[in-house]
């Protein structure tokens, strides 16, 4: 899984109909010091996240499926899995 | 899933039988802003998307799913047109 923060969302009519009551979140990869990292990406919403959130994504597909959908086998790589609260590194 | 733009397509006349009757399309990854990130790549499509169309994709073995019913082999499948680039919403980066 990765951290991630919340952008925005995408609306699309015309897309796969396994996405059909999903939310289509942009969200960006971030370190844990709360940085960004990497290329904005998509996720499906599984826990009512909203923009500024700082969440965690799981990428992985059986996952993403089941947290999204309630069952695997859809064309889902990404799925926001949970809203972080806070974050503790010790270094 | 990313979002991309598609900037062409791809003909092959051999390839392998379940990708026949396929569109094989060449789309750009883009970022949050819209702005183009990495190399072009190739993906088949499951929506009916066309040439300059903002889409998003899918990548892994998961790419393969919306084509339920035959083995194609594809990590990178077009599943889903956004409506427009208005309809991409960002609020931008946040600073820790």
């Amino acid at each position: 899984m990765i951290l991630a923060r919340v952008l925005g969302n995408v609306v699309a009519s015309q897309k796969n109909k396994r996405y059909d009551a999903a939310r289509i979140m942009l969200v960006q990869p971030v370190n844990p010091d709360g940085s960004p990292r990497g290329v904005q990406m998509l996720a499906l919403d599984s826990v009512d996240s909203g923009e500024g959130d700082l969440v965690i994504v799981v990428q992985e597909g059986w996952s993403a499926s089941t947290a999204a959908t309630g069952e695997p086998g859809a064309a889902i790589d990404s799925a926001i899995i949970g809203v972080v609260d806070y974050v503790e590194v010790f270094q | 899933m990313q979002l991309a733009r598609v900037v062409g397509n791809v003909v092959a006349t051999i390839k392998n039988s379940t990708l026949t009757g396929r569109k094989l399309m060449v789309i750009q990854v883009l970022n949050g802003d819209l702005q183009p990130v990495g190399k072009p790549l190739v993906a088949i499509d499951s929506v009916g998307a066309g040439t300059g169309e903002l889409v998003f994709w899918c990548r892994g073995k998961e790419a393969s799913f919306p084509f339920e019913g035959s083995e194609v082999p594809t990590d990178c499948t077009i599943i889903g047109i956004v409506d427009s680039p208005q309809h991409v919403k960002n609020i931008g980066v946040l600073q820790p």
